[in-house]
Order: C-alpha cells, then sequence, then structure tokens
C-alpha cells in the first residue's frame, strides 16, 4: 500500500511553494511539495496524493502537459490548476484538460482554502461513486449529471443555448456536492460583461467559506435568478432548471462552445 | 549658389540676352554708321561741287586773290577740316590754311593716292573712290575727305588767260577735309546707349527671372524639402500647406498624399506592433509580479484570519490584502487588455476557409473576369487557426493575383493538399542561446525573411560573425568573415565569449569542426562550421520525425513579380500598386502565417504568373 498524502503541491516559485504548504498545513493537511513537474509525477509514482495543486508555467513540462501526462497514466487525482498567467484561455484549457478548478494567481487564503476543500470533497465524493458502482453494480446517483444537450465547463458550470439566442447558466450538481451547505449566492449585476473562466458570483457556504464561481461563457448579464436570493436551497434540488444563476448575451458563442465540454459526452 | 535653379536660369537667359543685344546693337550701329558717312558724303560732295561752281568765273578771270579769299571763306566753317585746289602737278595753289600754299604733294598722299595709285593716273573717278576717312594724326580725330578733279573745258582754253592747254583732260583737283569728330561722338554714344541697355536688360532680365523661381520654384521646392525632412525625421503628420496649381503643387499634393497614406499605414503597423508587444509584456509581468503578489497575498490574508483578535493588528493586515488584490486587478486589466491580439486558434477546416474567403471576393473576381479554379484533396486534416485571420489571408493574396491581372482577366487556382516533410530543411529555429543562455537570434540580420543566428567567429587573426541560416538544414549561411582551413577557428557567442564549438567531434560529412547551439527547451542542435557544407543535426526535431503539413497554392496568370523585387514583397510598406495599395498586405499575410507556425515562399516568372505556396501545420491525430 503507497503512503497516502492529502495533498502534493507542484510549483517552480518557492515562495508560492513554501505559502500553499504552509497554509495547508495549517489547516491540518499533510502537504508534500514539488519544484517541476517531472518532480511531481516522480513523487505520484511513490506515493498516493487525495489533491494535486499544481502550476501552468514551469520549465521542462508545464502543467498542460502534466495533465496530459497523468491522463495517459489514468491517474484519476483531481488537480487543481494555478497560474500567474491567468488568461482566460489558460483557464479554460486546464479545465478542458481534466483539472477540476483554475485558481489564478495571486490568491487570498479563503480563496485558496475554499478551492482545495473542494477539492478534496470532489475526491471524496468520485471515490464513494466508485465504490458504489463498484458495489452494486449500477450507477447509484451520488450526483445528477447534466442534461445532454448542456455544455459544461470543467465540472464546475453548465451552459444551454436557449431558442432565443441567449443562454443560460448554472452550476452543475457536482460542484454544489463539493460546497456543502449553500448559505448564500453573491450575484453580479445585471448589464455587466462576464468573461468565460472568470468569476461571476460568489457563494458563501454553511462553513463560512466563500467559494468563486467560474463563467462558463462570456457575454452580458441579461438577469440573474432572484428566485436563488431568497431561496438559496432551490439550487441545491434542481441545479438544471429552476436552479439557474444567470441568462446572459454570449459575445462569441460559436468560438468558446469549443472549449467546453458537451454533456452528452458523461453518458456512455 | 552656382548650383542653384535660379542662378542658372539668370545665367542661360543673360547669355541670351547677350548675344541677341550684341547682334543687335552690332549690326544697329553699323548701319547708323552707314547712314552718318553717306550724309557726310554727300553733303562733301555738294559742298566742293559749291565751291567749284562758285570759283568756276573767277578761275576763268584767272582772278587768283578772290579765289583764295573764296576759299579761305568757306574754310572758316569749324566742321571743315580744310579746304584746298590742287594744280596738275600737286602743287598746292588755294588752301584755306595759307601756309600750306605753294607745297607740293607727293603722289601717295591720302588724296592723290587713288587716282595716282597706277602709272597713268586715272581721269574720271565714282564718287565712292574719291572719298576717303583717315586720321591727320593717329591721336586726332577721324576726318572724311573727298577730291572733286577740275576738269578741262573749252572756256579753260579760250579764256584770255591762257593758263590751260586743250590737250589737258584734268586742270586740278578741288579737296574738301571734314571733320568726323561729330560723327563719331555720335557713334560713340549710340555705343555706350546700347551697352546701357544691354545692362539694364540683363539685370531686369535676372531680376524678374530671381523674383519668379523664388516664388514659383525656391519656395514650393524649399517646403517640399522641409517636409521630406519632417518624414525623414518620422513626423508622418506634416503637410505642405499653399499648394499651387502647377507641376510643384500636384508634386506636393501628392506628396501630402502619400505622406497621409503612409501615416495611416504606420498607425496600423504601429498599433498591431504595440499590441504584440504589450500581450508579451503583460504575460512576461504577470507571470513575474503575480507569484510575488502570491506570497504577499497569502501570507497577508492567512495573518488577517489568525489576528481577528487583534484590531490594531487587523486594520493594518486589511490595508495590505486589500492592496494586493488592488495590485491584482492592475495586472489582470493589463492581460485582459494584451488578449484582444491573440488570434483565436480552433481547429478549422481549411477548405471551408478558403470557400468563404472565395464567397467574400466573388462579386470583385467576377467584375474583373477572374476565374476560379480549385483544386482541393478530399481528405485533408484540420488545422489548428484563427479562421479569421487565414480567410485574411487568402482574401489578399487572392486580391493580390487579380489585381496582377489588370482588366484582362485570367485564371486563379487555388489548390490545397496534404503533404509530409521531414524537419531538414523545413523547420524555423525561433530560439538559439549559447550554454550560459545569452539569445543568439539576431533579429537585425534576416536570411529569407527570418531572424538569423549570429555567432562570432575568429579564424587567421580576422575576426567577424557569421549569420547562420535560421531554417535547419537550410546551407545559405552568411559568412563574414573569411575562414582559413588550415587556421584554426574559434567560434563563440557574441556576448559572453563562452565557445560554441564541440569539442572532439567532426562532421561526418566533409570532417571540419562543429558548432554547437542550445534550443531552449528543444535540445541542442549541432553543424558544420564549413560553408560549403549543409550538415546540421538537431535531435528534438529527427525525433519528432515527418510532420505533416497542409499545402496551399494560390497561382495567378498575372503579370508576375521582376525578381529584383521578390525578396522585397513581405516587408512593410513595399508596393507596386502606387497610390492603391498601403504595402502592407503581404506583411500581415507574412506576421499571420508565422504566428500560426507556418511559411510562406513565393516563385514568380514575369509575364507568366505568380505562385504563392503556404504551408501550415496540421493537427496531429
Amino acid at each position: 500500500m503507497k503512503k497516502q498524502t492529502d495533498i502534493l503541491v507542484i510549483d517552480d516559485e518557492p515562495v508560492v511553494l513554501d505559502a500553499v504548504v504552509k497554509l495547508c498545513s495549517a489547516e491540518g493537511f499533510q502537504v508534500d511539495a514539488a519544484v517541476h513537474a517531472l518532480e511531481g509525477l516522480k513523487k505520484i509514482a511513490q506515493s498516493s496524493y487525495r489533491l494535486i495543486v499544481c502550476d501552468i508555467m514551469m520549465p521542462d513540462m508545464d502543467g498542460f502537459q502534466f495533465l496530459e501526462r497523468l491522463a495517459e497514466k489514468h491517474i484519476a487525482t483531481p488537480v487543481i490548476i494555478t497560474t500567474g498567467y491567468s488568461t482566460v484561455e489558460n483557464a479554460v484549457k486546464s479545465l478542458y484538460l481534466g483539472a477540476i478548478d483554475f485558481l489564478a494567481k495571486p490568491f487570498t487564503v479563503e480563496e485558496l482554502l475554499s478551492t482545495v476543500r473542494r477539492g478534496m470533497k470532489y475526491q471524496e465524493l468520485s471515490q464513494s461513486f466508485n465504490a458504489a458502482a463498484r458495489e452494486r453494480n449500477d450507477l447509484y446517483p451520488v450526483y445528477v449529471p447534466c442534461p445532454p444537450s448542456y455544455y459544461r465547463l470543467g465540472y464546475t458550470g453548465w451552459v444551454n443555448v436557449e431558442s432565443d439566442g441567449s443562454v443560460k447558466t448554472g452550476l452543475s450538481d457536482l460542484f454544489i456536492k463539493t460546497l456543502g451547505g449553500i448559505r448564500r449566492i453573491e450575484f453580479f449585476e445585471r448589464e455587466e460583461e462576464i468573461v468565460q473562466g472568470n468569476v461571476c458570483a460568489r457563494v458563501e457556504t454553511e462553513d463560512q467559506l466563500i467559494h468563486n464561481v467560474l463563467a462558463p461563457i462570456s457575454g452580458k448579464i441579461l438577469n440573474f435568478n432572484e428566485t436563488l436570493s431568497q431561496n438559496c436551497a432551490l439550487v441545491e434540488k434542481d441545479p438544471y432548471f429552476r436552479g439557474w444563476l444567470y441568462t446572459v448575451l454570449p459575445s462569441d458563442l460559436e468560438y468558446e462552445l469549443k472549449h467546453l465540454t458537451p454533456c452528452s459526452s458523461d453518458r456512455l | 549658389m552656382f548650383q542653384k535653379i535660379s542662378f542658372k536660369l539668370i545665367f542661360a537667359v543673360g547669355l541670351a540676352a547677350i548675344l541677341i543685344i550684341s547682334i543687335f546693337a552690332y549690326l544697329n550701329i553699323r548701319s547708323q554708321q552707314q547712314v552718318l558717312l553717306a550724309e557726310v558724303e554727300r553733303h562733301a560732295n555738294q559742298l566742293s561741287e559749291t565751291v567749284k561752281s562758285s570759283t568756276r568765273y573767277d578761275m576763268l578771270l584767272n582772278n587768283r586773290p578772290h579765289i583764295l579769299k573764296i576759299v579761305q571763306q568757306i574754310g572758316d566753317d569749324p566742321a571743315l577740316k580744310d579746304i584746298r585746289i590742287m594744280n596738275k602737278e600737286g602743287s598746292i595753289t588755294y588752301s584755306a590754311d595759307t601756309s600750306q600754299i605753294g607745297h607740293v604733294l607727293d603722289k601717295k598722299a591720302q588724296a592723290c593716292y587713288v587716282c595716282h595709285a597706277e602709272n597713268q593716273p586715272l581721269e574720271k573717278l565714282p564718287i565712292s573712290n574719291r572719298t576717303r576717312v583717315f586720321r591727320v594724326h593717329p591721336d586726332s580725330a577721324r576726318v572724311f575727305g573727298i577730291i572733286n578733279p577740275i576738269y578741262n573745258e573749252p572756256s579753260c582754253w579760250t579764256a584770255d588767260c591762257h593758263a590751260h592747254s586743250r590737250t589737258q583732260t584734268v586742270l586740278g583737283v578741288l579737296d574738301v577735309v571734314i571733320s568726323l569728330k561729330n560723327i563719331d561722338a555720335q557713334i560713340a554714344s549710340a555705343k555706350f546707349k546700347m551697352l546701357l541697355l544691354a545692362l539694364i536688360a540683363i539685370l531686369a532680365l535676372s531680376g524678374i527671372i530671381w523674383f519668379f523661381v523664388k516664388n514659383w520654384v525656391d519656395k514650393p521646392v524649399n517646403a517640399l524639402v522641409a517636409a521630406t525632412r519632417q518624414v525623414a525625421s518620422g513626423n508622418l503628420n506634416y503637410s505642405i500647406e499653399n499648394v499651387g496649381s502647377d507641376e510643384l503643387g500636384a508634386l506636393a499634393r501628392s506628396f501630402n498624399n502619400m505622406t497621409q497614406k503612409l501615416s495611416e499605414a504606420r498607425l496600423q503597423l504601429v498599433q498591431s506592433d504595440k499590441m504584440a508587444s504589450l500581450g508579451r509584456l503583460a504575460a512576461g509581468v504577470a507571470h513575474e509580479i503575480n507569484n510575488p503578489l502570491t506570497g504577499i497575498l497569502t501570507y497577508s490574508s492567512f495573518l488577517l484570519k489568525r489576528a481577528k483578535d487583534n484590531p490594531e493588528l487587523k486594520e493594518d493586515l486589511e490595508v495590505i490584502v486589500r492592496e494586493t488584490k488592488r495590485s491584482r486587478e492592475i495586472v489582470k486589466g493589463l492581460l485582459d487588455f494584451a488578449r484582444q491580439s491573440v488570434p483565436k486558434k480552433t481547429k478549422v477546416d481549411i477548405r471551408e476557409v478558403l470557400e468563404r474567403a472565395l464567397h467574400v471576393i466573388e462579386n470583385q473576381l467576377s467584375l474583373k473576369q477572374v476565374k476560379i479554379v480549385k483544386q482541393f484533396e478530399n481528405d485533408l486534416p484540420r488545422i489548428t487557426a484563427d479562421a479569421n485571420q487565414v480567410q485574411q489571408v487568402f482574401i489578399n493574396l487572392i486580391e493580390n493575383g487579380a489585381d496582377a491581372m489588370a482588366d484582362r482577366g485570367g485564371t486563379i487556382t487555388l489548390s490545397a493538399a496534404a503533404i509530409r516533410l521531414a524537419p531538414f530543411g523545413i523547420l524555423q529555429v525561433k530560439k538559439a542561446a549559447c550554454p550560459k543562455g545569452h539569445d543568439l537570434i539576431d533579429p537585425g540580420f534576416k536570411i529569407d525573411g527570418l531572424p538569423s543566428i549570429r555567432l562570432k567567429a575568429a579564424s587567421n587573426g580576422e575576426e567577424g560573425f557569421i549569420h547562420l541560416h535560421p531554417v535547419y538544414g537550410k546551407p545559405a549561411h552568411h559568412y563574414g568573415v573569411a575562414i582559413h582551413k588550415k587556421s584554426k577557428l574559434t567560434l563563440s557567442c557574441p556576448r559572453c565569449n563562452i565557445s560554441l564549438l564541440e569539442e572532439g567531434k567532426t562532421c561526418p560529412s566533409c570532417g571540419s569542426a562543429v558548432y554547437a547551439l542550445e534550443v531552449p527547451s528543444q535540445g541542442k542542435l549541432t553543424g558544420c562550421t564549413n560553408k560549403d557544407c549543409a550538415w546540421q543535426y538537431w535531435e528534438t526535431a529527427e525525433r519528432e520525425g515527418k510532420k505533416e503539413y497542409v499545402e496551399i497554392k494560390v497561382a495567378d496568370s498575372g503579370c508576375g513579380i521582376p525578381r529584383e523585387n521578390l525578396e522585397k514583397i513581405f516587408e512593410p510598406f513595399f508596393s507596386t500598386k502606387g497610390q492603391k495599395g498601403t504595402g502592407l498586405g503581404l506583411a500581415v499575410v507574412w506576421g499571420i502565417i508565422d504566428n500560426h507556425g507556418g511559411r510562406i515562399s513565393v516563385e514568380s516568372e514575369p509575364g507568366k504568373g505568380t505562385t504563392f505556396t503556404l504551408r501550415l501545420p496540421a493537427e496531429k491525430g
């Protein structure tokens, strides 16, 4: 049996590496560190981790290549990608390549810990999902996957193109499950521009953490779901229909949809 | 000064004026002189006839004192220089100047010479032979003399005095000499007036020419010179004001038009260049600053979390967290701005892009009677590209082809095919460094339009630079120093002088020394130092093997491009379309293809047509 550690942090910048190790250790996690992706891969081969936090821009092998390598090796450990060059392309590409979350540098301790907590929860959920599948030989719904006509950004949010050319966005059930109890949702204003891969809303949970929600699509906010302001439990009950977040007038739909995963591909 | 147009014009016109005026003056003065002399001659002749006839009676009477008196009285006229009568022997018998009476003239004397030139004296003389112009003394004024022979008549030999015998023909000669002083003075004054006129004419012409040249040539030319200086120093917004409607005005207008076009084009170029460099800067700044900011933000927010019970500390820490978050937003704004110029690449089907480009310019092509022939392969691999940018490339190339046909019409053949190429001779080395990490790429020295790799070389005491062709396997290197086979060659980094020669290794094809360069994160590139040897080896590239490309050819049947222009067509501002083009079309094409990791090349035969060949890397798998 391999040695079990909570988190592996991979970053070529010592300051960032130290900070992440220190903060996560202070939260009670066991943390391991690697200064580049190849060392990270070596460590993964030696011991098992519940979560990996990895930078994009590194010498020899960057974060994207690292994700590809993990996929090749069928290592299912969830990866959170961080980068100083936090362009939309980088965020969207890392989620497309299988990262569960994207954390733009510089981040606060709250942002880091909320993302890490979600990652941990995600790992637990996917493990119990796999365990359930093994035991019962059928797909026990640990979480509800998104409807097949929808597109999703990583596992976080979804987009559905409406008949009038606008799009509806919302949170995926898996993402909501990783949050824990939602206490409040902080929306952006109408008419505001949101950008794919950037923050579009904040969710406060029972454990007093603030979670950033990444926008799955760019465009102008036409409306937000006001019923959620009063009754945020609705999003947990019906995340794909009545629990939508925004209606958005997309600015570059065709281009951006190419970077989203069609939900139809989830049902094999 | 002597090179000035005004001076040259004044010189030429002055010369012409002098020539014309002097010919005019010469003819004028000559005719005036002739008229005056004729007048004098007539006057003298008349006078001498008068004298002759007034003395005739006294001669018949042989009244000598009376004759002398008449001669002297007439001789008192100051205009008359002399008046005398000589007898047949040449002895002066009467004269206004009494001292001369009795003098015997030599037959060679001025007055006698005309008749006595021959041995036998002439008896009848035409008037022109009876006159003479001479000077009594070299310093004295000219005088005009006229002789009038006194012929024998019956009354002479029948007179009582019997002074003359019947056989004589000429009894004597009356000589009247008139001073030409006045006439000479008149002629001199006429000459002087002519000279004055010539001088005034030349001065006036010069003045007029100078004035108009200054206003019509100098001023606009100076304005043009000033404008070119302004443009040369980079001020493209300068325009010439108050242009006239003459040829120089047309030149100035065309100049204004050119600077305006250039300024627009430069704006575009500068804009895209600015965007690109801002993009690079933002990426660098974001990466470099965001890491330290992460340190500050994580630790300060962590401290803030722990300082909940210490309000004083909490307040200060909140400032740090807030301001760090502000810095984060600034960097993010920079990145968002820079992102606008980044191509939005997706997987595209090149045939679709070509069809769309054709659709856009369909009307234009049919107007110009251009026929499009499509030769697309069926199973083309997709490429990763910004469809809009690549479409722009095709539109530019097809439009250029159509423009090259003028109004005659013609054919443009578009072909697309999948090809597989080994990296050798194809792959561009975009980054190269010495072992210490100094960049060796020299954007200031381009070979085939690509930035070359610069190495410092020394051989046989000579030192210089070698510029390597940046395409792997292309032997067209540029040697700025002669390499002597026998002497030792050193090859080093121009920045730190670290040797770039690979010790103990020789070229497998010719045995010369071998250099080795680092290609950052893509291994090592080795090559032969011999100018005539093409051996190069790049392990990383070779390991990846043959790569798949989509090759698109745009061939037109237009006028072609002259050889000397072929190398320049991708340079910004190079245009053969005159005022119609900006000279940026192909530069933009080059930039886009380069941005997509592709290559563009051109072949052309003047009169037959031009073919542009584009190679874009195909999507793997």
